[in-house]
């Protein structure tokens, strides 16, 4: 049976990441980024993608990366959702990275040409320009034409677009590297804004086929699904911590409000789903990272168990904290408007389901 | 100094020379098993004369694999499921030597059966406000009362027992553990019959039963202490077995979803999907769960395991009625019958709709394992006590 642990290299890799975004991204500028024009936090980003290394943790060492795998970029991903940090991760490290990789694998090492090493460098940050609810299943590259070299067209929703130096376009025949600079790029007010979106219009923009066909970016969708779920893992265990903390300090009617069961025994349901989180979320890491057969059920079963997970961890943190946690001042509404958004982001939990109903044989009535 | 415990490779050596004296298919059973049991190849990680060689608990399926692989009799570890994982652990840590001596034999091979006499009509969750009485008559107590929800009672050779030896003191503080003989006068297993027609369980009336002192485990007053390590024990054996996908009550259903497509309703594909996916994280959980305690890093997620099971059950079980429709107004039989074991799948969806509804009361109610996640593993205040500082005598019953 796969390993659902963790190992003592990811509890190191766990420890750095949180010490990292602790020192460059405290939910208070977390919060304050959410209404400045810069579109990422970039001293987080410096420090976990390029000091520490995170962002080339899947690539081979001999293509500029760290030679680690899915696994342990999963750790980051869980210690990036507890801070809600804002930086363009799960696009660039995580989607991108894993489109030029199944590029590569394909095609031989020249596909990625430089862009894959200065990914996993931090140096750039690239794209998979598709509108972020994308679901691994769906068409691709539909609003978007190739002509001579060029793209024309239009991708909406496109998460961390505006960080973007390159854009990975899927169009029809094959993912097309194009450089963000050359698109007109529009800002878009996110539900959640430390994950902004951008509507990309490219005007027969220069561009260069990387991968033959969907499959590239298919894989990418795949491989940032199961990331995903980490992530919100990351963010339920957070939004349950505070929500302890809070639960024992705040007093009502005497006692402090921890002690009514009416809200211990939601928290422990919590904990328990959370728990349940925890397993599928390393199941499938586990399953990507070796490209296992059970890969698409694995990821499949962690976005419909996790988005949800997260997006209840939230609303609890919302309402436990009464009336504070209904103010701007406070991180609830950041995670709220992460979880809620990252369970529609690469596809919703019935889609996800709907999944599975194919992959499993419980076909529709 | 004592050497150092066997390792996997020791103990296999030790099975094979065992087995080189003792031909299973030429001994009868139980001395075979009697025999497996001094040689401290029955549970390795007791202590050597006990049944074991003090070896690591992990290593016990060494030497299962390689007695079973030798076509070795097995000692029936499901016919005495109260003896071996909750009375056999309490007498290993609280009984005497002779104790020791005298129980754990026959206990680990099968021999004499043992079952649990806790719960009171009157004392469920509220296990410590048990009111059972024993009163010291010289060398031996007087027991009276009355308990309830006892597998195994009507095949039992002795119990475990918890009885109120000082009512004058709060309610913790006056319990002692005693070990009942159920052949005793007085005692007398009556089958209490449940929801489902059937009888697993008994109830347990003790009318004027002597048990001499040598039967007492703990002090006098430390009844309490001791049944913790019961209760302890009795969660770890929740854990249960390495489980594949669908092999659950899920499978079950899933089945008759591909088998039955004239069934299929869009409502209940939604229900089924849902479930589908809780009962396969509730797997890898309790696979997580495996993998922890096989580390030997036992996490607090074993009470995850056992909330979700609970729910799952009963929710996919009355998801399998309503699919079946017209057939799920039949069942199969309310006859009294007195199993010994739990079978979800041999029986009929009615059956399983019906006993799961045991599995959020049994072994810790759904509730109060909220309440132990909340207080132990979250940390969270503890429930106001009004009976904590009350003589047991005055709480109000």
């Amino acid at each position: 049976m796969t390993n659902l642990l963790y190992s003592e290299i990811e509890d190191e890799l766990r420890d750095g990441v949180r010490r990292a975004l602790d020192d460059t991204c405290p939910w208070t500028d977390v919060l304050a980024g959410t209404e400045k024009d810069e579109p990422y936090d970039a001293a987080a980003w410096r420090a976990v993608a390029g000091r520490l290394g995170c962002a080339g943790l899947p690539v081979p060492e001999e293509r500029g990366g760290a030679g680690a795998s899915w696994r342990e970029t999963a750790v980051v991903m869980e210690e990036l959702g507890r801070a809600v940090a804002p930086v363009p991760f799960l696009s660039s490290a995580v989607l991108a990275t894993a489109a030029l990789l199944a590029a590569e694998r394909s095609a031989g090492d020249a596909a990625g040409g430089d862009l894959l090493a200065e990914l996993a460098e931090g140096e750039k940050i690239a794209v998979l320009a598709v509108p972020f609810s994308t679901a691994p299943g769906d068409q691709l590259g539909t609003t978007v034409g190739v002509e001579g070299g060029t793209l024309t067209g239009r991708v909406t929703s496109v998460a961390d677009g505006m960080a973007a130096d390159v854009l990975l376009v899927p169009a029809p025949g094959g993912l097309y590297a194009v450089d963000a600079a050359d698109a007109r790029r529009t800002p878009v007010t996110s539900l959640d804004m430390t994950r902004r979106l951008c509507d990309v219009a490219l005007p027969s923009v220069p561009a260069r086929r990387v991968a033959e066909g969907e499959a590239a970016a298919r894989a990418a969708l795949v491989t940032g699904a199961a990331m995903l779920a980490s992530e919100q893992l990351g963010l339920a265990e957070r939004c349950l911590e505070i929500t302890v903390e809070h639960l024992k300090t705040r007093y009502q009617f005497g006692r402090p409000v921890g002690s009514y069961q009416g809200l211990k025994h939601r928290l422990a349901d919590l904990w328990t789903s959370i728990a349940q989180a925890r397993a599928v979320a390393r199941y499938a890491a586990a399953c990507v990272a070796v490209g296992d057969p059970d890969t698409d059920v694995a990821v499949a079963l962690a976005q419909a168990h996790c988005s949800a997970v997260a997006v209840k961890a939230a609303e609890e943190c919302v309402q436990m904290h009464g009336g504070i946690g209904f103010t701007w001042e406070h991180p609830a509404h950041l995670y709220l408007k992460r979880a809620k958004s990252a369970a529609i982001a690469l596809g919703t939990p019935d889609r996800h389901r709907a999944s599975l109903a194919r992959l499993v044989d419980l076909p529709s009535a | 100094m004592s050497p150092a415990p066997p390792d996997a490779e020791d103990l296999r050596e030790r099975v094979r020379s065992f087995l080189a004296d003792h031909d299973p298919s030429a001994m009868d059973r139980l001395e075979f098993l009697r025999a497996r049991f001094d040689a401290g190849l029955a549970w390795v990680h007791y202590p050597p004369g006990l049944g074991g060689l003090g070896a690591p608990r992990a290593l016990q399926p060494v030497v299962d694999e390689e007695f079973a692989a030798a076509g070795a009799p097995r000692n029936d570890p499901e016919r005495n499921a109260i003896g071996l994982g909750m009375a056999a652990p309490t007498i290993l840590a609280h009984g005497t030597e002779e104790q020791k001596k005298r129980f754990l034999r026959p206990l680990w091979t099968g021999e004499e059966i043992w079952c649990q006499l806790f719960s009171e009509p009157g004392a469920g969750s509220d296990l410590a406000a048990l009111a059972t009485r024993a009163v010291r008559d010289g060398g031996h107590w007087i027991v009276n009362g009355q308990k309830v929800w006892t597998s195994m009672a009507h095949e039992a050779r002795w119990a475990i027992l918890v009885a109120r030896t000082d009512p004058d003191v709060p309610k913790h503080r006056g319990l002692t553990y005693f070990v009942c003989d159920m052949t005793a006068p007085g005692v007398e297993v009556r089958p209490l019959r449940q929801i489902t027609g059937e009888a697993e369980f008994n109830e347990v009336f003790l009318t004027d039963v002597r048990i001499p002192d040598e039967h007492r485990l703990g002090a006098v007053g430390e009844g309490w202490r001791v049944a913790t390590t019961t209760l302890m024990n009795e969660r770890v054996a929740i854990g249960g077995n390495a489980a594949g996908r669908e092999d659950g009550m899920i499978g079950v259903v899933a089945r008759l979803w591909r088998e039955r497509p004239e069934l299929r309703t869009p409502g209940l594909h939604d229900a089924l999907l849902r479930l589908w996916v809780e009962a396969e994280a509730a797997r890898l959980t309790g696979e997580r769960l495996r993998q922890q305690l096989a580390a030997g890093a036992p996490g607090p997620e074993g009470s995850a395991v056992k909330l979700a099971f609970a729910r799952l059950n009963q929710e996919i079980s009355g998801l399998e009625l309503e699919l079946l429709g017209e057939d799920g107004l039949r069942y199969d039989d309310w006859t009294m019958r007195r199993p010994t074991r739990v079978d979800f799948t041999r029986r009929s969806p009615g059956y399983r709709f019906l006993r799961a509804k045991g599995n959020s009361i049994e072994g810790g109610t759904s509730e109060i394992l909220r309440n132990i996640i909340a207080e132990r593993v979250l940390g969270l205040p503890g429930e106001i006590r009004v009976d904590k500082d009350v003589a047991w005598k005055d709480l109000p019953k």
